[in-house]
């Protein structure tokens, strides 16, 4: 660690896995809430612990991507963080954010108020002041981490990272419009949902892979920013666009059915991008870097977001197919590997990068990161495989032969048995993740922090 | 890739390209936006009560269970269409008395079924309600759902 203030990451990292296992246990209720659905049916009903599985899910990413700035922006700008004293209020403005509405949710606070009370729009049930919060929190962030990037060198990958970040705060701004008009209100509400996840945070996830893959291949520079402009170049190109494909049933013109499907086809460009990226860089890099747990968590990021976000986002994609797939379990499939393989193992990578270094720990832990790298992803792509399967089923059924949604359902606990397992696996190894990187002191590995290069001579890990 | 093209080129590419896109996308909402307000929705029905509807909906969280024109939770049948199901679309006062009949019976308590929790509204919030989802079986989805299944 180059610059103290990095340190300010690793409060933002420790939050972050927190809010990681609390979203992947309500996972596992819903989960379980699936196959015996008495379950809690009274104290804590599928919608709140749903709430709370969405909500920790993107508060927690939104950590991981400050921390991450955090801990870039400094060795980009090659100086430290204007005011490390901001950026830990900016934490405790969130930790307030994130206490208050889980009481709200758990307890059905101020029923209703527009300020106080829980708000009701997938992913934005946040209170009001909740809202407000964030907003305040991420401007404290833009200015502080603006601020230390203005005064310092500017890099490509600072340059996106910041854009992406400004971008995400300024679409955030669209869940505060909510109008009675539910066809206005849902084609604003993608504006927060969809241009975030495949528009603006691919940047970050981009500008991220590319700081690691700088870190830990060796690669020149001037190559990685080039690759980056590309990659964000095309992930624009489609993805605003490719918003399309959530307007065809909401109410919205019919032009959008050609639209969406041209452009969101090409979404999986910027994917296939970054995966290729990451190989290439492995493949053309001088230095072996002695985190090995960090370059899996990289490669596995990149390869997991293009099955995922570009294959099983391009497999419902194009209107004749999802007007039958439209809001199946074809789609809760998607969602979780795509969230799983694009931002998930993106912040897990930088965590498995940083941590180490952040607590002068070394030679660093591996194995079991790694073990845990196997089994959550493992479990993740069982989940999805058998999601699939569910949704592909449940579309003939109600989609194609016309039976009833409940009596559908009555078809499927097979699959939702083997999501409850699949779920316990990756429960366990997000605990293994944790463990892992909290907790051991030393590692059998050879000892760090050196990185040998491929020509033979060695140096500092960095 | 390294001869085609230089880091600043790629870089004006890139900011040339999505200002295009998003100028693109502008016009498109735009127009989009003026044909939510207008064409697609009963727009004279658009009244307080269809807004009272829809803050309900929203105050109880339904859509972390259900879907609505099939965006939500998948855990519960799709809402959008649901006065079209029970066939009392075009009866106002059937669909309120036939809402309030079923969401009195809640939860069923059966083993093994999926519940649906007692919320206790009242009968006012029950008329809201059932014209709110009346004015939404009323969208112009483009022929969404395939059936009435949802
Ligand atoms: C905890 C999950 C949950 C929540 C929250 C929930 N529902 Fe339901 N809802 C269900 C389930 C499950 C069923 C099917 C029950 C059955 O068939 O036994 C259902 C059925 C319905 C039906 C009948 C659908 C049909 O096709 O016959 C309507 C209408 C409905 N809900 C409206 C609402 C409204 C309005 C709200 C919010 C005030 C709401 N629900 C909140 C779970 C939920
Ligand atoms: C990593 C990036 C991505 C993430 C995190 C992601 C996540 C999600 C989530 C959570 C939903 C469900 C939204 C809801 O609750 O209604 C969704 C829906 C959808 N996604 Fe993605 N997605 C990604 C990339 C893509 C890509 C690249 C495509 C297309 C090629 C795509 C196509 C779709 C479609 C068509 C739907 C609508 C499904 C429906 O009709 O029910 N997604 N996505
Ligand atoms: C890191 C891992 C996980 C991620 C990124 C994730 C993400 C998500 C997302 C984005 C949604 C909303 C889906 C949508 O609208 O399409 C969701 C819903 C859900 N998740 Fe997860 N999840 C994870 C882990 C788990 C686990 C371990 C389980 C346990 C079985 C689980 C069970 C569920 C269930 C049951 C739903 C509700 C689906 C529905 O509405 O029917 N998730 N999750
Ligand atoms: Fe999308």
């Amino acid at each position: 660690m180059k610059y103290h203030t990095q340190r300010i990451a690793m409060a933002y990292f420790v939050t972050a896995m927190a809010l990681f296992a609390v979203q992947v246990t309500m996972g596992l209720i819903m989960g379980w809430i699936y196959v015996s659905p008495n379950f809690l049916s009274e104290l804590l009903p599928f919608n709140i612990a749903r709430m709370l599985h969405s909500n920790s899910l993107i508060v927690w990413l939104l950590l991981g991507f400050f921390g991450s700035a955090y801990y870039m922006i400094p060795e980009e700008a090659e100086r430290e963080i204007y005011s490390p004293k901001l950026a830990y209020l900016q934490l405790g403005i969130l930790i307030l954010g994130t206490a208050g509405v889980v009481v709200t949710y758990l307890f059905d606070l101020f029923q209703g108020n527009w300020l106080l009370g829980k708000q009701g729009r997938e992913f934005l049930e946040q209170p009001t002041w909740v809202k407000i919060g964030i907003t305040v929190a991420a401007l404290i962030f833009l200015y502080n981490v603006t601020m230390t990037v203005l005064q310092g060198r500017k890099t490509a990958i600072s340059n996106v990272l910041l854009l992406g970040l400004w971008a995400l705060a300024l679409l955030w701004l669209f869940a505060f419009y909510n109008p009675s008009n539910l066809v206005l209100d849902k084609q604003y509400w993608w504006w927060v949902v969809h241009l975030w996840v495949e528009g603006v945070w691919e940047l970050i996830m981009a500008s991220i892979l590319a700081f690691l893959m700088l870190k830990l291949t060796g690669v020149d520079r001037e190559v990685v920013e080039k690759w980056l402009y590309v990659i964000v170049a095309t992930a624009l190109f489609s993805g605003i666009l490719g918003t399309g494909h959530h307007y065809y049933w909401i109410g919205l013109p019919a032009y959008w059915q050609w639209i969406g499907s041209i452009f969101s086809s090409f979404e999986i460009v910027p994917f296939f991008a970054m995966m290729s990226f990451a190989f290439v860089m492995v493949w053309k890099g001088r230095r072996d870097h002695p985190n090995k747990a960090a370059l899996l968590w990289s490669l596995g990021c990149s390869v997991l977001a293009f099955f995922g976000g570009g294959v099983w986002g391009f497999l419902h994609t194009l209107h004749g197919v999802n007007y039958y797939t439209h809001g199946t379990q074809i789609t809760a499939a998607h969602g979780h590997l795509a969230f799983y393989g694009a931002y998930v193992c993106l912040i897990l990578a930088i965590i498995t990068y940083a941590m180490p270094i952040m607590r002068n720990r070394d030679p660093y832990n591996q194995v079991l990161n790694m073990a845990s790298f196997w089994l959550m992803s493992g479990g993740m792509l069982f989940m999805t495989f058998v999601l699939t399967f569910a949704g592909t089923i449940q579309t003939h059924l109600q989609r194609v032969e016309g039976n009833y949604y409940m009596d559908v359902q009555d078809a499927l606990p097979l699959f939702y048995w083997m999501r409850f397992g699949a779920g316990v696996a990756v429960v366990l190894g997000a605990v293994l993740f944790i463990w892992s990187v909290m907790v051991p002191r030393r590692e059998v590995v050879t000892a760090g922090p050196v990185q040998s290069h491929k020509d033979g001579h060695i140096e500092a890990a960095e | 890739m390294s001869d085609i093209m230089t880091k600043s080129m790629a870089r004006n590419v890139f900011y040339g390209g999505s200002l295009f896109f998003i100028a693109i996308f502008g016009v498109l909402n735009v127009h989009s936006h003026l044909y939510a307000a207008n064409t697609a929705i009963d727009k004279a029905g658009l009244n307080e009560s269809v807004a009272a509807g829809k803050h309900i909906w929203e105050k109880h969280a339904c859509v972390n269970c259900h879907t609505i024109l099939g965006e939500g939770a998948y855990f519960a049948p799709e809402v959008g269409n649901v006065m079209v199901r029970w066939g009392v679309q075009d009866d106002p006062a059937a669909a309120t008395e036939a809402l309030k009949s079923w969401m009195d019976a809640m939860p069923t308590g059966i083993e093994g079924r999926r519940q649906m929790p007692q919320f206790n509204l009242s009968d006012e919030e029950y008329q809201d309600l059932a014209n709110f989802l009346i004015w939404t079986s009323k969208i112009n989805t483009q022929g969404w759902p395939p059936n009435e299944a949802g």
